[in-house]
């Protein structure tokens, strides 16, 4: 079981690295040059102890140095050292691209990923989560990926080479270092596979406090007016705490990779010391081994250990990233909506014939939360929803704009089933204003022209005037030049949400979509932009969810909606006539 | 900097321990080529020249053994020391990491609804989670590494002057200009990756707006235009990592260079020494030996230089953050002005202008609320209403006029003791992740479910929530998904009754309520036993009708000040407000 479990982590673990191959792919050139660039370094640094090895052995002893020889040897080690710290200079620019590149890819692909999710996908997480993957993650594996690379070739091709310089040096003494060095390869592997659940506990605690913070400090301003801080602080040490166990001990095991390696390699050292000191003495079997070469061998027991030190400490490393990477992989992997059908036509011509059949919905299985909804609209129609709060209004727009898919039944508008048209042009027929204004960070222009970013600037001022933007938008520090922070900044909910109408305006889609478009603007004003509405809705298909009485009277169906499904539909006269539901919350307003 | 000495602050023993253990450690590498050079002069050259003088050969072999067996145990002392030195400086950099955000988070708690604004909220997530962690790993490996390498290196040149002096001038000149390099790479690198670093917070912000206006973006079809402004940002965070990579790219070649010539200088003087006889074959290798350990430390401190560097970057922007100043000053209660006993709030000629913005956002209001009162506030958008009230909790400071709250000066109150008596219900109605009864809590934290399903049931809330599977204890989603824009405002007024407050101010709070709710909750709130001071903003004359006093605001100003009636006859834009609901809603 356990082992199965293990081995699945691995397959896990491997399959991550093979996707993170296919992003390598794209910097081939790069790769091969950085391969070429390693194979320089490497071999001209274990060439550089032959030399200085030669050099030693020219200096035997008193009255005995070859000061000629010395020179030539020294010369040559000159120019090898110069081309060497060139190559090496430029290995690393290569290795850096080469990482750099592939993180800016991936966080591109996570956030496009992002932007074809479903919503059901994203209501479901924290923000933070999702942030902390795609920043965070991103960047811990930034880290893991490029000392990986600067350090696993190397690695690999020192050990290689070392062994082809020290084969051709002595044999007994190259089979001890062969022998034992692979047993700091084991430790390290031993560790990095004991630290590797930690590391994995260690950023799924990360991501909780993260997730924490992101509420806590997002809503300071609520968890302040509670003078709710103590609590916050308190849950968030709960969380601290934790992360500080779980990190000690992720950080100290995975920390004596090194020393136990170095300890392997120290072995290694004093054995390669007393065999050499021994053949040299002795010279048994005729082997002849010089002083300069002894200590040329030692050096490269130094040289053949390290990368062994070093690579163990990328796999640490490596692992840790690639637990980032897989936490960033099930973001670019995670199930798109379903995508348009291939042959999805365009909405063009939308004559704003609308209509709902049999529409089932819910957003978890267990509990249903629309059913049976009919709907015919014929253009131009008004339609005024209206319910008691959580009665599902809101759910009617996600399926209307298909930011949720229907369970059951079907919509169609202009007599296309919306699932056969792409998502796109059916939004783009959609003008919506939501009970949550958001503005994105950039101009008041640039928000205003949002939907057309090509509009003139007559037009986004034509379009601010039709919204009454215009007088507050000129009061502004530089008008319609102010770049407005994050989420609108300083505005206020109601002038967000007159910039947000101003949008529409710009674009004049056949269909519009109003939830309460109008909850946050003063009554003065919200009289000046009927006016601007009616015109706006006229010969164009409207559903809005208001409270108001002036917008509900004037639709031509009023949805009266309770638990999910429409319990009353006709224009106000006639439901009041009824004296039904819409009758009782009509006259509801008068008792106050 | 300052950040860094937090942590020895902090942790003295360890911070003084994993050092130390270091520095025991790096003394037995610096054995090693004394040891070797031993085994060559008096193991190998003395025993052939042992052997050659008649057969010492065997007493050399016990010396040679002698000597690895000395390799061994030091490497055995070594370890015990590193695993030491590893434990202490991982307990520092967590521990101290830990601390800090704890400090970071109760920092950022306290600061005033001005600082959030100045800061921004990306920003100050960034700063606690990526800049914390970047921060640990800083001072981890700057106690276990890069106090390492400089012991190494000067260790390696006092070694050398015990071995010969004009050779250790070579050492004394060398090191000197490696530190000069590798500092030089430091202090040109900390500007560039703080540079990084703020880019970063852009790709943060870029991703969480997106996020947040996931529906609008959708609705308007502008994925492909995010998807570029995320491109540009995130290629931009790239080009500035490359540059500050080459930078950090210099410095192994450059220190091989110089580690390498020195080796050149060495075995040269080395030669010329060894032929008059004042140094031997051994000792020449041993001072090679140390000149490449030299290199071996540097190439250690090369890659560790990337995460110190970044530590410390992120450290001066997290030093920023703690060093503004938190929260506000509560004054004595004998500095605050003297304040009507019997008001619940009176303001006198209160001014406020925000940071960033130009005209002020309330001008010379002045009015007092009596105990029990209702108060209806009125008014255009941006006509400074939530200004207004956010002055009450002094969730802003007034610029200029007194207010005073509760019978004292508004800022001779204990902060979390004034808000504990004001309820507040904010125009976004946010919850947090939990339960029902979690969040209800918040506005008594020892509130008993009788008391959470009264402030339900006043709030509108009760059927709903009676309805949901697990009633109190149902899930609450972050910032209330799960629930429908109503049922959310319904449950932060809730929130708000829970604690019983004596001043209640609902900030156009029922905005989201139909006709019938908002006419229930204005009645239950109206029947409250303990008998609140309230304040209501409100779009609607309707829901505000029946106030004691009514509120008329425009562009900061009061331009209307009394009751319904006397409003309707005397305030041309009290008046224009009703009509338009008047003649829109028919009798609203």
């Amino acid at each position: 079981m356990k082992s199965a479990k293990q081995q699945k982590k691995s397959k896990g673990t491997f399959a991550t690295a093979k996707k993170v191959l296919k992003y390598l792919r794209h910097y081939r050139l790069l790769l091969a040059l950085s391969l070429i660039f390693a194979t320089v370094v490497v071999v001209l640094t274990l060439y550089l102890p032959v030399l200085t090895g030669r050099a030693v052995d020219l200096i035997v002893g008193k009255d005995d140095v070859n000061f000629d020889g010395i020179a030539a040897v020294l010369q040559t080690s000159a120019i090898v050292i110069l081309i060497t710290a060139a190559a090496q200079w430029l290995m690393n620019v290569c290795n850096n691209r080469i990482t750099f590149g592939v993180v800016r890819r991936l966080r591109l692909d996570a956030f496009r990923r992002i932007q074809s999710l479903p919503l059901s996908f994203l209501d479901r997480r924290p923000v933070g989560d999702t942030v902390s993957r795609v920043i965070a993650d991103a960047d811990q594996f930034t880290d893991g990926l490029l000392m990986g690379f600067s350090q696993f070739f190397t690695g690999v091709l020192t050990i290689a080479g070392t062994l082809g310089f020290m084969l051709s040096m002595n044999l007994p003494m190259t089979l001890w270092v062969v022998v034992v060095t692979p047993l700091s390869l084991f430790v390290a592997s031993f560790i990095a596979k004991s630290t590797h659940a930690m590391f994995k506990l260690q950023s799924e605690t990360r991501a909780e406090q993260t997730a924490l913070v992101d509420e806590m400090i997002g809503s300071h301003k609520a968890v302040s007016a509670f003078s709710h801080e103590d609590e916050a602080l308190a849950e968030f040490d709960e969380i601290n705490e934790r992360l500080e166990k779980v990190s000690l001990r992720a950080v100290f095991y995975s920390s004596l990779t090194n020393p136990s390696t170095r300890f392997v390699n120290n072995l290694v050292y004093a054995g390669v010391a007393l065999i050499g000191a021994l053949i040299s003495l002795h010279e048994p079997w005729g082997m002849v081994l010089t002083v300069g070469q002894l200590s040329c061998f030692l050096s490269y027991a130094n040289q053949y250990t390290k990368p062994f030190n070093e690579i163990s400490g990328v796999v640490t490393e490596l692992q840790n990233a690639l637990t980032c990477a897989a936490r960033l992989f099930e973001l670019i992997e995670a199930d798109t909506e379903i995508p348009d059908a291939p042959d999805a036509t365009v909405l063009t011509e939308v004559d704003g014939r609308v209509t709902l059949t049999n529409v089932a919905f819910s957003y978890t299985p267990e509990q249903d939360l629309i059913r049976d909804l009919n709907l015919t609209l014929e253009s131009g129609q008004r339609v005024a929803i209206v319910g008691p709060t959580g009665c599902g209004k809101t759910t009617v727009i996600n399926l209307l704009m298909r930011f949720y898919d229907v369970c059951e039944g079907s919509i169609t508008v202009s007599g296309h089933d919306i699932r056969t048209v792409t998502r796109h042009s059916l939004r783009e027929n959609y003008g919506m204003v939501l009970q949550e204004t958001w503005l994105s960070s950039g101009t008041v222009r640039d928000n205003i022209a949002f939907g057309r970013p090509d509009a003139t600037d007559e037009e986004v001022i034509a379009a601010a005037r039709a919204a009454h933007a215009d007088g507050f938008i000129r009061r502004l520090p530089n008008g319609y030049q102010t770049v407005l922070g994050e989420d609108g900044g300083s505005l206020s909910q109601g002038q967000k949400q007159l910039l947000y109408i101003a949008r529409l305006f710009l674009c004049l889609p056949p269909m519009l979509i109003l939830d309460e478009a109008t909850s946050s603007i003063d009554t003065r004003t919200e009289l000046k932009i009927q006016n601007a509405f009616a015109r706006l809705m006229a010969g164009r298909t409207s559903f809005i969810v208001a409270h108001r009485l002036s917008t509900i009277k004037e639709a031509d169906v009023i949805l009266v909606m309770k638990d999910g499904h429409i319990i009353e539909q006709g224009n106000h006269a006639a439901l009041l006539a009824q004296n039904g539901f819409y009758a009782h919350l009509y006259n509801s307003q008068f008792e106050a | 900097m300052r950040i860094f000495m937090r942590f020895w602050r902090e942790y003295p023993k360890e911070s003084i321990l994993a050092p130390l253990f270091k520095l025991l450690e790096a003394c037995f590498d610096l054995c090693v080529p004394l040891v070797v050079a031993a085994i060559i002069d008096r193991g190998i050259a003395g025993g052939i020249a042992g052997g050659i003088a008649g057969g010492m050969g065997g007493g050399d072999d016990t010396f040679i053994w002698q000597m690895c067996l000395l390799l061994v145990g030091l490497a055995i002392v070594g370890l015990t020391f590193a695993i030491t030195a590893q434990y202490f400086s991982a307990k520092a950099a967590v521990g101290s990491a830990t601390r800090l955000r704890h400090d970071l988070f109760a920092h950022m708690q306290s600061f005033t609804y001005a600082q959030t604004d100045r800061v921004g909220t990306s920003s100050m997530i960034t700063r606690m989670t990526s800049d914390v962690n970047q921060l640990q790993a800083g001072v981890n490996i700057t106690l276990r590494l890069f106090l390492r390498s400089p012991i190494i290196v000067i260790g390696a040149m006092v070694m050398a002057f015990t071995i010969d002096n004009r050779a250790a001038g070579i050492f004394a000149v060398t090191i000197p200009l490696l530190s000069a390099v590798v500092f030089g790479v430091m202090l040109g690198g900390i500007p560039l990756y703080r540079r990084v670093q703020t880019k970063l917070d852009r790709v943060t912000a870029v991703t969480r707006e997106n996020l947040s206006g996931v529906r609008v973006i959708r609705a308007f079809g502008k994925e492909d235009e995010e998807i570029d402004a995320f491109r540009t940002v995130n290629r931009e965070q790239t080009s500035l990592q490359n540059k500050a990579g080459m930078l950090s790219a210099i410095m192994n070649p450059v220190t091989y260079v110089m580690v390498n010539f020195a080796v050149i200088l060495l075995i040269r003087h080395g030669a010329n020494e060894v032929h008059i006889g004042n140094l031997t074959q051994g000792e020449v290798v041993a001072l090679v030996n140390y000149m490449g350990q030299i290199l071996v430390e540097l190439v250690k401190l090369a890659s560790s230089i990337f995460t110190v560097t970044k530590a410390v970057a992120c450290g001066n922007r997290i030093g920023a953050v703690l060093d503004m100043p938190a929260g506000m000053a509560v004054l004595p209660d004998g500095e605050g002005y003297p304040a009507p006993a019997d008001a619940a709030v009176s303001f006198e000629d209160v001014s406020l202008t925000y940071e960033s913005g130009g005209a002020p956002a309330l001008d010379g209001v002045s009015f007092t609320a009596q105990k029990g009162q209702t108060v209806g506030i009125i008014g255009g958008t941006g006509s400074g209403k939530t200004t207004l009230v956010n002055l009450i909790p002094r969730f802003y400071e007034a610029t200029e006029g007194r207010i005073s709250v509760l019978g004292k000066d508004v800022r001779t109150h204990e902060l979390a003791a004034l808000r504990e008596r004001i309820g507040v219900v904010p125009q976004k109605a946010e919850l947090f992740k939990g339960t029902i009864r979690s969040n209800m809590q918040w506005g008594k934290p020892d509130a008993t479910d009788e008391e959470i399903w009264q402030a339900l049931t006043a709030a509108q809330a009760a059927d709903f929530v009676r309805e949901k599977e697990g009633q109190l204890d149902a899930p609450v989603e972050q910032k209330g998904r799960n629930f429908s824009g109503g049922q959310r405002q319904r449950l932060t007024i809730a929130r708000a009754l829970v604690g019983r407050p004596e001043i209640l101010i609902l900030d156009d709070s029922a905005s989201a309520l139909d006709f019938a709710t908002d006419a229930a909750l204005r009645k239950a709130i109206r029947e409250l036993e303990h008998k609140p001071t309230v304040f209501i903003i409100s779009q609607r004359t309707s829901s505000i009708h029946a106030a004691d006093l009514i509120l008329v605001l425009d562009e900061g100003r009061v331009v209307g000040m009394g009751r319904h009636d006397e409003l309707l006859d005397s305030c041309e834009v009290y008046r224009e407000i009703h009509l338009s609901q008047f003649k829109g809603g028919e009798g609203a």
